[in-house]
């Protein structure tokens, strides 16, 4: 756990980087720092670790002031990854993942052990190790500054824009990959961002900071977004608040109903009597396997003896629960029935999410 | 008499005398060399750790750089005679500038994330030093080597004046006698033990920087 209580840092100049800053990351959750830049998020991030000394307050790192602990020590039980990684060029990819366990004096056999699963864990071949940063590509080099953090297995990681320096794509898979390793390691960690989206990808918590150094929210994601404490805030959160917000909301949050079901073995009246009861002018069709085949319109329904002999429209876009209720929401534009389909892992229909549903969630 | 340009019986007839001088050629060289190193790195590093010093340190360096070789060595007799000493000050003086100058921009030169990353993983400062910012510092440490060391070569023969000397005693030999036989095997021997210096610092810079090579 970090707590920072009532931390100021006023430079020399006059330029304030943290002003009467107060909040706690609990342990094991993810803490990012976000705002433009000038907001003193790096400045607040640094001095957990010393490499920045506050003016004023006091930071605890695991109930210890951290100004009582000699700062090497300090920063041994804490993992830190920057944007330019900052690996040790003279040093093979092993000796710079083992650089703490080595500070720290643990024996080589140990410390070899330690690298070879450091390497497996970040996802690299271990043929890198005996390499020198520099044979190796920038979402690499990354991997490994990460692997280096994480090396004597600190309960605290600071993190600051540790996939800025890569492209979009490599970006995303670290953050997913990162996330992954996260919830089984369960670190306590503070990171920061300048990008919002990543913020919302990556937070537990999310600390909004204005320039000046002014913490103006710390709050969920979800939170945030529903109840922004002011037009500061809602200005950084950027528009489309609404779709953020049903990008946070899993599938399986929300009530789902059974919907206009038939089966294409029914009969074509009793299709159109599911469809008034359900007051919709179309019903969904499944198999005898739960597999669905489309939807009718009941008006296709007339003279025909059962549904399957009636022109069945395909769906485009189904969603499972681990999908956002963005994702429900692109399947109920692309069918123009303001319900988007949901399945299980093997297409089998569990029901719909209506339009009612998503709005609902949104008040 | 129609006198060959060069001789090689007095070569032959030589060859202890030329051994002899080459060594000493040399001794002047790596000793100044060395000595020089020795008082650079510590001005060097405190220059890093209090950079006020720096600016004071290298203008020193760089007057003594001024100085005219010969007129530095006259000013020594004095006090040193013409023993070695006379030769081995003035050397060493000369290659402060080049040396510290290297050392600390090599040091310098180290980037910031670097640092920033060994200060973060909790090396000490002076563990940092050692194992992170000097082995990073090495190619430009050693490119002050090379350059001190070259020069050195070269004023080594200007202390032939003051009975020292090395290879240079065998340029005044020819000049004196109007005999140009020892002034080419002088010359020959000091541009070629020059390059030989170098090629061997680049060898040991080779070798300190393993990192530095292409990937095989």
């Amino acid at each position: 756990m970090i707590t920072f209580e009532s931390v100021t840092k006023r430079y020399a100049d006059g330029t304030v980087a943290a002003d009467d800053v107060s909040f706690e990351v609990p342990e094991g959750e993810l803490v990012v720092l976000v705002g433009p830049s000038g907001c003193g998020k790096t400045t607040t991030l640094r001095m957990v670790n010393r490499m920045i000394e506050p003016t004023d307050g006091r930071i605890t790192v695991n109930g210890e002031d951290a100004a009582s602990v000699p700062a090497p020590r300090l920063r041994r039980d804490i993992g830190y990854v920057i944007q330019q990684v900052g690996l040790f060029p003279h040093l093979t990819i092993a000796d710079n993942v083992a650089t703490v366990p080595s500070l720290i004096g643990w024996d080589k056999e140990r410390i070899g052990e330690r690298v070879e699963e450091l390497i497996n864990t970040v996802g690299l071949s271990q043929e890198v190790a005996s390499r020198y940063p520099r044979q190796l590509s920038g979402g690499q080099q990354q991997r490994v500054g990460v692997a280096r953090a994480l090396a004597a297995d600190p309960p605290i990681m600071l993190m600051d824009e540790p996939f800025g320096a890569v492209d979009p794509i490599v970006r995303e898979s670290l953050q997913d990959e990162f996330l992954r390793l996260q919830r089984e390691l369960k670190k306590t960690i503070l990171f920061v961002t300048h990008d919002i989206d990543e913020a919302m990808k990556m937070g537990d918590r999310i600390a909004i900071f204005n320039v000046g150094g002014i913490l103006e929210q710390y709050a969920t994601p979800t939170d945030l977004l529903a109840t922004p404490a002011n037009d500061f805030v809602v200005d950084f959160l950027g528009a489309e608040r609404n779709l953020k917000r049903l990008a946070l909301i899993p599938v399986s949050a929300v009530e789902h109903e059974i919907g206009p079901l038939v089966s294409e073995d029914d009969s074509s009246s009793r299709a159109q009597e599911v469809a008034r009861e359900s007051g919709t002018d179309w019903v969904l069709v499944t198999d005898t396997e739960k597999q669905v085949k489309g939807w009718v319109s009941i008006n296709d329904l007339d003279g025909q003896g059962t549904v399957g002999e009636a022109e069945i429209q395909p769906f485009d876009t189904f969603v499972t629960q681990d999908e956002s209720l963005r994702a429900a929401l692109d399947g109920m534009v692309e069918s123009h029935l303001n319900v988007a389909v949901r399945v299980d892992g093997d297409g089998r229909y569990e029901g719909v999410v209506t339009h009612n549903t998503l709005t609902g969630e949104l008040k | 008499m129609a006198q060959s340009l060069f001789d090689w019986s007095w070569v032959l007839d030589n060859l202890g005398e030329i051994w002899a001088q080459l060594a000493e050629h040399i001794v002047l060289t790596v000793v100044p060399v060395g000595l020089g190193f020795l008082m650079a790195f510590p001005m060097a590093l405190a220059s890093i750790r209090w950079p006020r010093l720096y600016s004071p340190l290298l203008g020193v360096a760089g007057i003594l750089f001024s100085i005219p070789t010969l007129a530095l060595f006259v000013v020594m007799i004095p006090f040193t005679g013409l023993s070695k000493a006379t030769a081995i000050i003035p050397l060493t003086l000369y290659t402060l500038l080049i040396l510290l100058r290297n050392t600390v921009e090599g040091l310098k030169g180290v980037p910031s994330h670097v640092r920033e990353a060994a200060e973060a993983m909790g090396y000490t400062r002076t563990r940092q030093l050692f194992r992170i910012e000097l082995p990073l510092a090495v190619p430009v440490i050693i490119a002050g080597l090379r350059i001190a060391t070259v020069n050195t070569i070269a004023y080594v023969a200007i202390t032939a004046l003051i009975g020292q000397g090395g290879l240079g005693n065998l340029f005044m030999d020819g000049f004196l006698r109007q005999y140009p036989t020892p002034l080419i095997v002088g010359l020959v021997l000091s541009v070629l033990l020059a390059v030989a210096a170098d090629l061997g610092l680049l060898g040991v810079q080779h070798v300190l920087t393993p990192w530095q090579r292409d990937p095989g």
